[in-house]
């Protein structure tokens, strides 16, 4: 399975140039630019780790690139995505995230269910490279 | 000014019999509306022979203070304070029989955080008041001191994304369709596939409740087996509006935490429910981590006429006072009425934190929204993939876009529906950011994202020609050179 969080993940991956123009399109509406990474893409794992502090003040997407890339040479087995940070009155939150870089193979999600009182059902979502310790989920 | 515009002496103004409403206080050419007070508009449309002036005076009266005849009990009261002032009347730039009538309320009028206080006075009686032929609520200037009475969305835009961890583009649904006859089990297929497919939502459709075919606790229990479903085989956050429009309050709390204990991100609602219940159910909402949609099932009987009801504008404020978090509010291009430029005052009354007066959009007033949520409108009726580029250049990014039957009508079922528009729009929200002129380049880069994405291909194909283009019957009357005071 492809997992489709992020703003663009129905389309293509996109190369490193097209991801220098979405981060220039963020850096151009003044939001600062932050890249993060994860091995574990459950659909409410909020917390990526952080690779650096969000980008203020930098006025050129090739710097996110290079740091993209520096971040992929140590984690290129993991879900990475590039976050903007939109800190106007009114927003002060994430206005543009999505995945640049994914597990060559991705294993999807258990689905459990518990069945309790009545016809109910509690789910539950789970990473299945979450059984394996962070760090040696995906190759 | 003409003598019989002047107010009266104390003695003469409540000598008992009956005076004409603008010698009672209610027509004040010279004042000078305060920061607190709550200003209406009004088109007025007078029966023949009634002078405008005494028309917008009688529509101030009866929505404040006055009854048909003096009385001297108002004298034991600050009744300069409690009497709306009619202070502007302006012709309407097309209709000669028709006036715009500037109507100012002292704050203490009403009381604080109750819509349904408010709409008591301002479109009670005074819409049946016999002198007029029509009346028409055109738009509300809200005081901060007000707007600040009320809890506003119960999450708001921004923390809706933070939930659902979606940015950057619009969010997609479809109301499950046929709207009526699926069984909970049928119904439910139609929401798995949908979501799958890439949709963020699917919904219930307003008249989806608790009929003989499908019982409210089925409709819930498959639903939220089949957005758990969607969510494993995708990684991301999905939800169903669950509908829990029911016959009393008590009834619709018993819906709404069911679908809390379900773990539904978000529930619905009717307009047709009032005023009251909708406050209460975004209090409801904001105690219970509870996104909140509402569907605006009815407004069309009193909004969609020029000359008589209630601008869908004003219904749009008192929603987000209400403390909705989503509200249809037009597509533009779709199957259900919408002048563009009306579409986008409502628009913007969902979603800035402040108003300018924007005449040509229908926006009479500055309002400050004094730090209110956002609303997300909602844009649904007879749109499709083939209409992206149109789609985000009129209604923008923070907007939900419902394709209903332009999933479930989809050739080669309702997942490769959902896939297409969201191969659609992702392509889109792509070409704009990287600064292409999408709007007139929209055909063609929808083509190039179907090179890779069969779905969308037919998706194009098969509506490629469907567009309503009826005349509007709600567009702004607004002269442009007219200097706005």
């Amino acid at each position: 399975m492809r997992v489709t969080q992020g703003t663009f993940s129905f389309l293509p991956d996109f190369t490193d140039q097209q991801i220098h123009e979405q981060v220039q399109y963020c850096i151009d509406n003044g939001w600062a630019v932050s890249i993060e990474y994860t091995d574990d893409p459950h659909p409410r794992n909020t917390y990526w780790e952080m690779w650096g502090h969000p980008m203020f003040d930098n006025p050129d997407a090739a710097a996110v690139v290079y740091e993209l890339n520096e971040c992929r040479k140590v984690y290129g087995s993991y879900y990475i995505r590039i976050i903007a940070f939109d800190s106007s009155p009114g927003w002060e939150s994430i206005r543009l995230s999505f995945i640049v870089n994914r597990p060559s193979e991705e294993p999807g999600f258990k689905l459990s269910r518990t069945e309790i009182k009545g016809r109910n059902i509690q789910y539950s979502i789970t990473p299945y490279s979450s059984d394996k310790p962070q760090g040696s989920r995906y190759k | 000014m003409p003598d019989g515009n002047k107010k009266l002496d104390a003695k003469a103004r409540y000598s008992a019999g009956v005076l004409e409403y603008k010698k009672m206080g209610y027509w004040e050419p010279d004042y000078l509306p305060k920061d607190t007070d709550v200003i209406a508009l009004f088109r007025i449309t007078p029966q023949d022979g009634v002078d405008p002036i005494e028309a917008a005076a009688a529509v101030a009266g009866e929505s404040s203070t006055a009854t048909w005849t003096v009385v001297w009990t108002d004298r034991l009261t600050a009744c300069e304070k409690y009497r709306a002032k009619a202070y502007r009347v302006d012709p309407t730039p097309n209709n000669p029989n028709e006036y715009f009538a500037y109507i100012a309320y002292e704050l203490d009028l009403f009381e604080p955080g109750s819509i349904a206080n408010l709409t008591a006075s301002i479109i009670g009686n005074v819409f049946g008041f016999k002198p007029l032929k029509a009346l028409r609520l055109e738009d509300m200037r809200l005081p901060v001191a007000y707007v600040k009475t009320f809890q506003g969305p119960a999450t708001g835009i921004v923390v809706e994304r933070e939930r659902l961890n979606c940015y950057g583009r619009p969010l997609l649904g479809a109301t499950v369709k046929p709207k009526l006859g699926l069984s909970g089990r049928n119904y439910g297929r139609v929401v798995y596939e949908a979501l799958k497919g890439g949709l963020d939502f699917t919904k219930d459709d307003e008249n989806i409740n608790s009929q003989p075919f499908m019982h409210w606790r089925d409709r819930f229990l498959y639903c939220m087996e089949a957005v758990n479903r969607a969510s494993a085989a995708t990684g991301e956050v999905k939800g169903t509006y669950l509908n829990v429009t029911a016959g009393t309050m008590e009834e619709m709390y018993k819906r709404a935490e069911f679908a809390k204990e379900l773990g539904s991100v978000i529930i619905m609602i009717d307009l047709v429910i009032g005023y009251t219940a909708i406050q209460s159910m975004a209090k409801w909402a904001r105690d219970n981590d509870m996104i909140l949609h509402l569907h605006r099932a009815g407004h069309g009987t009193y909004t969609r006429q020029k000359t008589h009801g209630v601008s869908f504008r004003v219904i749009a404020k008192w929603m987000r006072l209400a403390g909705v978090d989503h509200i249809h509010a037009g597509t533009v291009v779709g199957k259900l009425e919408g002048d563009p430029a009306t579409t986008k005052g409502y628009y913007d009354i969902c979603r800035e934190e402040q108003n300018s007066v924007s005449l040509e959009t229908g926006v009479f007033f500055d309002q400050d929204w004094a730090s209110l949520n956002k609303v997300m409108p909602v844009a649904s009726g007879g749109i499709h993939a083939g209409q992206m580029h149109q789609l985000i250049h009129y209604l923008g990014e923070d907007v939900v876009l419902q394709f209903g039957g332009g999933t479930i009508g989809h050739p080669q079922g309702i997942a490769a529906g959902a896939t297409a528009n969201r191969v659609a729009l992702e392509a889109m929200v792509y070409a704009r950011n990287a600064g292409r002129d999408y709007l007139a380049e929209g055909p063609t880069i929808l083509a190039e994202a179907a090179k890779t994405c069969t779905p969308l291909r037919e998706a194009l194909d098969i509506w490629k020609d469907v567009t309503f283009d009826y005349a509007s019957t709600d567009a702004p009357d607004f002269v442009p050179t007219t200097s706005v005071s």
